[in-house]
């Protein structure tokens, strides 16, 4: 399987509710990253059956301008979800969000199921994504082997509502309780070569606030955050684009690299620093997203 | 598709539309209410009755009190009402019936 948008740039995934035709007919204006379409918390119990409605000819008729279409499920302790995964796949969704997984058998749970709606609606095989929200403790233990549990899938996301919960302690707004959970998703998600993402901060009077922990996050090396006000896009994004003078370091270092590679020099200087090999990678990715946010024009 | 109770589907919120379907002896009745009728009403009414062709309705009153919506949001009220009144449970023909 190899689908093309694994690793497309997901600074920002808004969660909007799939049963307010106003929040889901023209979220694109805000320019996310991705849009998550929710099926699930924000839906009330009992118009479960509308939102789906809605969210199959959203999927079918809107024009989202290339925002990533994921669609947040019901869990698996439901007997929603099965039909949510065919509604979301026939509607042409890219991504599916599987929300409270504990395992790896989760994922190959809603995988199967995903590839049967693939050959029941005459999508390609492996056109669906994977997210994990990890949602427990169990979960968060639990990271390294969802991410290796399929190919489809493309990352995990904290979900720090419930996780907070059942790790017995409240939300802070310093970040402390989730330390430990942001840490070893990142980890688990670098060792599987796949994405970390965020939980939400729903604060929306505490900007500065969002923004510390957006830089946090940023810095532990989650690729993106998830957002529930178009306010919290710019600010993020801003965070993820990498500054004028990171990009022209890591420009002068692939060169660099490239040029003294090929006369048999392993390490040298740029701008007064060591450079080996260890940092084309680093540079590389700068370089990519620098592209993927518009502020790189090179022939790189 | 047979009507077998009243059922309500949307609501009065911006960009949505309040859809209600009874029971009717014969025939088919459409009502509708918009601000934006002069303009919207005919592509509204065409949106609602090929919803209701599609899904097999023959009898019944149904009436739309529209708040602005999509053809894509009239649609999925049309049929989640229907199917409501319906009393349709059960896996949905997505693609065919559904469309």
């Amino acid at each position: 399987m190899n689908n093309p948008n694994k690793y497309r740039l997901r600074r920002t995934m808004m969660f909007l509710n799939c049963q307010k035709p106003s929040l889901i007919k023209d979220p694109y204006v805000y320019k996310p990253d991705s849009i998550m379409l929710d099926l699930e918390d924000a839906v009330a119990e009992r118009e479960k059956d509308a939102a789906r409605y809605s969210l199959y000819h959203a999927l079918q008729e809107i024009d989202y301008r290339g925002v990533e279409r994921v669609v947040r499920i019901n869990g698996l302790d439901t007997n929603l979800w099965r039909e949510d995964v065919r509604c979301a796949v026939a509607g042409g969704c890219d991504s599916i969000r599987i929300p409270k997984t504990e395992n790896a058998d989760d994922v190959r749970t809603v995988e199967y199921a995903i590839a049967e709606a693939e050959r029941e609606f005459s999508r390609p095989e492996g056109s669906v994504l994977i997210m994990a929200a990890l949602e427990s403790a169990r979960g968060v233990i639990n990271a390294m082997s969802i991410c290796d549990s399929s190919e489809r899938l493309f990352g995990i996301a904290l979900s720090g509502g419930d996780y907070s919960k059942d790790l017995q302690v409240s939300i802070s707004g310093t970040g402390v309780e989730f330390m430990g959970a942001r840490q070893h998703m990142v980890i688990a998600a670098r060792a599987a070569k796949v994405q970390c993402f965020d939980t939400v901060w729903t604060n929306l009077d505490d900007m500065e606030g969002f923004r510390r922990e957006v830089e946090i996050i940023h810095s532990m090396g989650f690729d993106g955050k998830s957002i529930v006000n178009p306010r919290q896009i710019p600010v993020v994004h801003e965070i993820y684009t990498p500054k004028e003078k990171d990009v022209i370091f890591a420009e002068k270092v692939i060169k660099e690299i490239d040029t003294k590679k090929a006369q048999g020099i392993g390490v040298f200087t740029v701008d007064g620093k060591m450079i080996d090999i260890a940092f084309y990678d680093g540079a590389k990715r700068t370089i990519a997203l620098a592209k993927a946010s518009g502020v790189y024009k090179g022939d790189l | 598709m047979e009507i077998k109770k009243t059922a309500v589907a949307g609501t009065l919120e911006s960009s949505d539309c309040m859809v209600t379907v009874e029971p009717a002896d014969k025939g088919l009745q459409l009502e509708l209410e918009s601000a934006v009728i002069r303009q919207y009403g005919r592509q509204i009414r065409k949106v609602a009755l090929e919803t209701l062709k599609r899904l097999g309705v023959r009898k019944g009153r149904v009436s739309i009190v529209d708040k602005g919506a999509l053809d894509c949001t009239i649609k999925a009220r049309v049929e989640c009402a229907v199917m409501r009144a319906a009393e349709h449970e059960g896996r949905i023909n997505w693609g065919g019936m559904i469309r």
